[in-house]
């Protein structure tokens, strides 16, 4: 299995742990991972503004890709999103793709839609396998409970991202699941974390993501586990912020995916970049069997 | 006395220009904190800083930063490896020159007692760092104009360096041709050296020699000449001048040179064309002493400085008056190379915008006028602040720029200082805010709020029939050619099969915030599908529930009509921006 890494821009910048740790993992199970530097931002945040730049962006990394004839394989799930987004409306719309393409051709580049864009997490679920996975975990979690945060623009829209039954979702669970830990049944697990929010309207960002880590731990949750920069940096950073700007209950502390893996392949958590935290998670240790 | 009056001119006016600059430094605010802030502040703040600096540890990483980042370049290097071939022989080649060559006196002499300028190895090196820079040179053009580097601009201070340089070493090596062949150079060494004057046998005797083996063109002289006179001329040559002349192809740029213009020699050196290049040589070396602190040469200093500074600073520790002076000196380091422009993760935007401030290495050109008391047309200035906030932080310009400049840093307080000018950004209603987000602390509540509210407000000021809510509505469809404008994203005309089931907003975790969601949002979201079918722009635009829209598709997932209730409010959002963006300024 080779893949394109798409970084994006959060992860490099102010999440390197993520990379680190999903590094870490994918080497173990046998996932090459190429790295193009020439890379740039997907899009996301210039959709609001300017949806053509914002295609124009994500055309570029995905014509980069398709010149390694490789498929990508992203972290952020807002970058997911806006990939598979413009991947599926450039192929439904060959106006917009000959607009795009000439101004890609500027530097020799052509988008032509012939590679596949998969989140970390579907590559687990899909290529790798729940099976794989269980045959590799050395120290299974025990009694660890964990809230899984299935994130909005990997689920929706569902004809676009084709990443789990957006009303039902399994996928996350099950990889959870497959560390040893338990995946909690909880109310708010599909809603948003507040992130695109967070900057914009603080407010309604920190109000939304208070209701969910409220109902996480409600629910009896020791952790969230997460599969997006956004929103881990929302759980982690902003709920820092939040408790200090409203006080209020203990604060639920998020996990990266790759990270919770990791440990339960017997990984070291300095490896994994856990002590990189805003809110301590190097604790977790303590739910794993010898 | 020419020179001398040239020299002290130009000395004076790098002298004055230097001051002016370094003054500048600590008078420049990129940051709010310090605009009320005087410079003698400002001055004494650095003055401590560098005291506490240089007196701990931290000389050690300066000392490191100074051979693996101001000499070796490793930054470069690491980015770029023509580059830095290109970057090393230019400035290798140039330094050593002007160590070897320009300043001769105070420090090659000095430092060697066999010195001369006509001796090897000196004169081999002085030719061979010659070359080193016109290769450095030749390859910065190639660079600049052959290869096609996506969205490199080349600017004419850019040239100017080139070419000064240029000049610079071209007229050098010309002079050298000329004085290998120089009838009345060779006369007036052979008089003052040797005590012989023309017309004596021994003077012809050594000319013979010297036009033989040395590339002297004699007036009347011919070869072949007789082996008993070269003899003769050889001894002479032994007695009075090998002491300081090398064989000149040893100037292997000089000599060819020399012997390329050999036939006209004579001709050249009567018409004084090695004086001419003499004037020319040295008067391109001055016109470039003056214009240092002027142009793309400064950068010899501040990039240096830049580098240093930056290594030790930590921005959430330092005095706030350090990091704007700091901030101040990093737009003089910056030498307009590119790589940050390169690296820049929305660049490729700029093919779309075509606004050049998205760049970064254009930013660092327009930004200072925002701050420097320039007049600015407000257009431009528009220009100036979208293009600073088109930027996702990835820090990516940062870890390349072979100056160390903190360029992240900046887009920050510059784009708050930007802000504080009351020109409405609507970029901050985007998930590019999220980084200004987290970084809140380090702002002021107000200032924080304020640009927030005024792109809000600027859209909503267009929209009146929002604010008049008892104004009756008409339901014929108000305004089809706005209906027709939602084309962009993947099947936004849907929104005519809505049927205002309400879906939409009973699944929005948006509406779902708020007892009374109306008062707080305005149009809730099938409320804004229907303002669309009706053609009502003002509604559509005006709500704050576009600019509360999380995009979590959650409403256009459930929408049993399969209106892409998600993709007409991202649209909204870019033809409300559109509406308003033209006339902010």
């Amino acid at each position: 299995m080779k893949f394109a890494f798409f970084l994006g821009c959060t992860v490099p910048a102010r999440l390197p742990q993520y990379e680190a740790s999903s590094r870490e993992v994918l080497e173990a199970f046998g996932v090459e991972l190429v790295d193009i530097r020439e890379f740039n931002c997907c899009g996301y945040p210039i959709r609001n503004t300017d949806y053509k730049a914002a295609i124009l962006a994500s055309a570029r990394n995905i014509a980069l890709a398709e010149r390694k004839n490789l498929d990508m394989l992203v972290l952020c799930q807002c970058g997911f999103g806006m990939l598979k987004h413009a991947d599926y409306h450039l192929k439904k719309n060959p106006g917009l793709k000959d607009e795009i393409n000439e101004l890609l051709q500027k530097e020799g580049m052509t988008y032509e839609g012939g590679i596949e864009i998969k989140h970390i997490l579907s590559v687990f679920h899909h290529d790798i396998g729940v099976e794989t996975i269980k045959e590799k975990v050395r120290r299974p979690f025990q009694g660890l409970k964990i809230a899984t945060h299935y994130g909005c623009h990997a689920l929706r829209p569902s004809e676009v991202t084709h990443f789990d039954d957006p009303v039902n979702p399994r996928l996350f669970d099950d990889l959870v699941e497959a560390t040893g830990a338990e995946s909690i049944d909880w109310q708010a697990r599909l809603d948003c974390c507040g992130a695109p929010l967070f900057g914009v309207n603080d407010d309604l960002s920190m109000d939304l993501m208070e209701k969910k880590v409220t109902n996480a731990r409600e629910s009896g949750a020791d952790y969230l586990c997460v599969g997006c920069p956004y929103c881990h940096i929302q759980f982690d950073t902003v709920q820092t912020m939040l408790h200090k700007e409203r006080g209020g209950n203990h604060l639920l502390p998020s996990i990266l995916y790759p990270q919770l893996l990791g440990l339960s392949l017997g990984m070291e958590g300095h490896a994994l970049g856990l002590g990189l935290n805003s809110i301590e998670i190097t604790s977790i240790v303590k739910f794993l069997s010898e | 006395m020419i020179l001398y009056v040239s020299l002290y001119v130009s000395l004076a006016i790098f002298i004055i220009g230097l001051l002016y600059k370094v003054l500048r430094w600590f008078s420049l605010a990129t940051t709010i904190q310090t605009k009320e802030m005087p410079t003698s502040k400002r001055i004494s703040s650095a003055l401590r800083g560098m005291a506490l600096t240089v007196f701990s540890v931290k000389i050690l990483t300066l000392t490191k930063v100074f051979f693996l980042d101001v000499i070796i370049q490793k930054k470069v290097l690491k980015e770029d490896f023509f580059r830095w071939i290109t970057h090393i022989l230019i400035y290798g080649g140039f330094m050593l020159l002007l160590f070897m060559h320009a300043l001769e006196d105070v420090i090659a002499a000095p430092l060697f007692d066999s010195y001369s300028s006509t001796i090897n190895p000196f004169m081999f090196l002085r030719d061979l760092f010659g070359l080193s820079v016109i290769v450095g040179v030749c390859m910065a053009i190639y660079r600049r104009s052959i290869i096609k580097t996506p969205r490199l601009t080349t600017n004419a201070v850019d040239i100017y360096i080139i070419v000064l340089i240029a000049v610079i070493i071209v007229s050098g090596i010309l002079l050298e041709g000329a004085k290998i062949g120089s009838y009345s150079t060779y006369k007036r060494m052979v008089e003052e050296y040797g005590g012989l004057e023309e017309g004596e046998e021994e003077f012809e005797a050594l000319t013979a020699f010297w036009v033989k083996e040395y590339g002297t063109v004699a007036p009347g002289i011919k070869e072949p000449f007789e082996d008993d006179l070269i003899e003769e001329g050889r001894e002479m040559h032994e007695m009075s001048c090998a002491g300081c002349h090398s064989r000149p192809q040893w100037a292997f740029t000089g000599y060819p040179v020399a012997r390329a213009v050999k036939g006209i020699a004579l001709g050249l050196d009567r018409a004084g064309v090695h004086t001419l290049l003499w004037y020319l040589h040295f008067l391109a070396c001055f016109v470039g002493l003056a214009y240092l602190p002027f142009s793309k040469f400064f950068h010899i200093i501040t990039s240096p400085l830049s580098l240093l500074v930056n290594s030790v600073m930590d921005s959430r520790k330092s005095d706030p008056a350090n990091i704007a002076t700091r901030q101040a000196l990093e737009f003089d380091a910056c030498m307009h190379c590119g790589n940050c422009t390169n690296r820049c993760s929305v660049g490729v935007i700029f093919e779309r915008i075509g606004n050049a401030n998205i760049l970064p290495s254009e930013k660092m050109q327009s930004l200072p006028q925002t701050v420097s008391g320039k007049q600015i047309d407000e257009g431009e200035l528009q220009l100036i602040l979208d293009g600073a906030y088109l930027c996702t932080n990835c820090h990516r310009c940062t870890d390349v720029c072979p100056a160390g400049i903190n360029l992240e840093e900046l887009w920050f307080s510059m784009r708050e200082n930007l802000f504080e000018r009351g020109y409405p950004e609507f970029s901050v209603l985007s998930p590019l805010s999220f980084y200004r987000g987290l970084m809140k602390e380090r702002i002021a509540p107000e200032q924080y709020r304020g640009p927030l509210v005024l792109a809000r407000d600027r859209i909503a000021a267009d929209c009146a029939l929002l604010k008049d809510q008892e104004k009756p509505v008409n339901l014929t469809v108000q305004d089809r050619a706005f209906q027709g404008e939602l084309l962009l994203s993947d099947q936004t005309s849907s929104f005519s099969a809505c049927f205002g089931c309400q879906t939409c907003t009973n699944v929005c975790p948006v509406v779902a915030n708020y007892e009374n969601p109306k008062e707080v949002l305005g149009m809730l979201p099938h409320q804004i599908m229907y303002s669309v079918g009706l053609g009502i722009k003002d509604l559509a635009f005006g709500s704050n529930m576009l600019w509360d829209c999380l995009t979590c598709y959650q409403c256009q997932e459930q929408c049993p009509q399969g209106v892409k209730v998600t993709e007409v409010l991202y649209e909204l959002k870019n033809l409300a921006i559109q509406s308003v963006a033209g006339k902010a300024a």
